[in-house]
């Protein structure tokens, strides 16, 4: 906090007064506050008071079985639950020892970038809108429609996605799902292009967004910030290139990083990480193509459920739909961590496991959480305005802010 | 894999501090060290200032509840990161349920705020020295810490799921 002085008396020039930002205000995108002292529209002071939706998450976990836990899940960032079902399918994969097939990886790797593209079309979208754009909202909001098409073809659901199951997919992709990525892929660049046009060397964003909210970083890695956020700053940490996950490192992309970490550099590097993220898709796909088409989980009849038709006619499947509803697997006693690169960040499950049907504790690193504690102290001495659209480009959701 | 090898990290960490690093394991991957209160801000500052290992990056402060654990109900876990080594550190310290105090690590990282005050807010672990140690998530009125293992998940006084009201 050193690094962000502080507003003395002698820089003051009207009466202060007192702003409540939130819970629901528009501009905040969420249920948030922030109690802010202002002197003309210079913010003196800021106290974020967050917990509005907190849904003891955690406290639910250490009562239900690990399979039901993902619904939680999606619950957290819900712009792009697949990424969060996602990892705790790997947390727990990592805990039990399962190795997935190459298939399911691919798979999983599709859903994902897919949901990180959603994720920031809205932030980058909203970001346009907290500038007084609306057009780039509207028009990228048809392409993240698309993709919760796909959700819906893959999983039956379009937000909280609850996709995937331990060991796997509850079922396999089908034609269409492969049909809509693909179309996706061709008319989705088409619109990114046209999404940067607008605003990339747009006059009135570019005032708007230069040089606004600049975190060093230094400071950003003191916070603990991760995310499209950290590396506007310069500091390639990404979870998928340092620590690679269900296959990443057998595909090619970059990490972009920007260089001042100011609001305009996270836009950049949220629209150059869809470009990445199209990439990975593509060689996924073609990935795809070269492994058995029938591949949809790993082979671990004590986690995965058997398909129902199965549980009905067949002694072995039902024995195992029986001991897996009701608890009665065996799980390794063990404590695991294991983050993902969720799009707002490292997302990160701390599992301890006592060998019960449920997680002794499990805890989320959530990356809203943890970049979002810089926002009070950096937006001391900033304009009003630029408050705002330092929040929007923060992409702090409400969901993984109070977990 | 990271440039340096937990044995490697090991060896720094003994050679640093001997025996205050206690219960050494490796779950996962990931070496995980146990050390006093009194050593805690310690090896955290010595983690991130050390030239080679370079623990710059603090990913996680977080507590666990062992009631059975007599003198060490408690455990307060930070996961810590050396980005340009890749490789990540957890220590846990162990408190008395009585005695819940810790130095707080807010003074190494700025981010160890909210992650602290998210700990005290669930499991009521006091961080000494800690610049605003606050209830975050709960509401500021709340007598009890609700991630330790004794509060019931639903609040027990409540009269709206009693039997009588559906003919049990």
């Amino acid at each position: 906090m050193q690094n962000f002085p502080a507003y003395t008396d002698t820089d003051l020039q009207s009466e202060l007064s007192t702003l409540n930002l939130g819970p629901t205000h528009p501009a905040t995108h969420g249920v948030f506050q922030n109690v802010l002292q202002l002197d003309g529209e210079r913010i003196v002071s800021g106290v974020s008071t967050i917990g509005y939706i907190h849904r003891a998450f955690e406290k639910i976990a250490e009562h239900r079985p690990f399979y039901q836990i993902t619904p939680l899940t999606d619950r957290l960032n819900y712009c792009s639950a697949p990424i969060n079902n996602m990892g705790w399918h790997m947390t727990v994969e990592k805990l039990l020892g399962i190795q997935t097939p190459k298939r399911v990886d691919y798979m999983r790797i599709i859903i994902m970038e897919l949901s990180r593209i959603a994720d920031h079309i809205v932030c980058n979208g909203v970001l346009g809108v907290d500038t007084g754009a609306f057009t780039g909202f509207l028009y990228m909001m048809e392409h993240r429609e698309a993709i919760y098409e796909i959700y819906e073809e893959v999983c039956g659901s379009r937000l909280t996605t609850n996709v995937g199951r331990i060991g796997g997919f509850e079922r396999n992709f089908n034609d269409i799902a492969f049909a809509k990525t693909r179309k996706f892929l061709e008319t989705f660049p088409k619109a990114l292009t046209e999404f940067q046009n607008l605003f990339n060397r747009n006059r009135i964003f570019v005032d708007r967004t230069k040089g606004v909210a600049a975190v060093t970083a230094e400071d950003a890695l003191s916070y603990s910030w991760s995310g499209p956020i950290l590396r506007a700053t310069g500091v390639d940490y990404d979870v998928r290139a340092m620590n690679p996950y269900c296959s990443y490192e057998d595909f090619d992309f970059e990490v972009p990083v920007g260089t001042t970490g100011d609001v305009y550099d996270r836009f950049l590097v949220r629209n150059e990480e869809m470009w990445q993220s199209l990439r990975i898709i593509e060689q996924a796909l073609t990935k795809i193509d070269k492994e058995d088409k029938n591949i949809f989980h790993a082979d671990v009849p004590e986690y995965y459920l058997p398909p129902k038709e199965e549980v009905y006619n067949n002694m072995e499947a039902l024995i195992y739909h029986f001991k897996i509803v009701m608890g009665e697997v065996k799980t390794p006693v063990g404590e695991v961590y294991h983050s993902v690169e969720g799009a707002n960040g490292e997302l990160g499950f701390y599992l301890v496991n006592d060998g019960g049907r449920s997680p002794y504790r499990l805890h989320f690193r959530r990356p809203s959480f943890i970049n979002y504690q810089m926002y009070a102290p950096m937006s001391r001495g900033m304009l009003l305005s630029d408050a705002i659209i330092n929040m929007s480009s923060l992409n702090v959701i409400a969901g993984e802010l109070d977990a | 894999m990271g440039k340096i090898t937990n044995e490697e990290l090991l060896q720094k960490v003994t050679a640093q501090f001997g025996g205050n690093v206690t219960n050494v394991s490796e779950p996962y991957g990931l070496l995980t060290v146990e050390t006093s209160r009194e050593q805690i801000i310690d090896v955290l500052s010595w983690l991130k200032a050390d030239e080679q290992l370079q623990f710059i990056y603090l990913t996680d402060i977080t507590a666990i509840h062992y009631p059975e654990e007599q003198g060490r109900e408690i455990g307060v876990i930070y996961h810590v990161h050396s980005l340009v080594n890749n490789i990540r550190i957890r220590i846990k310290v162990f408190l008395a349920e009585g005695d819940v105090n810790i130095p707080t690590a807010s003074a190494v990282w700025n981010g160890a705020n909210w992650m602290e005050r998210e700990t005290y807010d669930f499991f009521g672990v006091n961080f000494t020295g800690h610049p605003d140690l606050r209830r975050i998530l709960n509401v500021d009125d709340m007598t009890v810490y609700p991630m330790r293992k004794e509060f019931p998940l639903e609040d027990p006084n409540r009269v709206d799921k009693k039997d009588y009201f559906f003919g049990r």
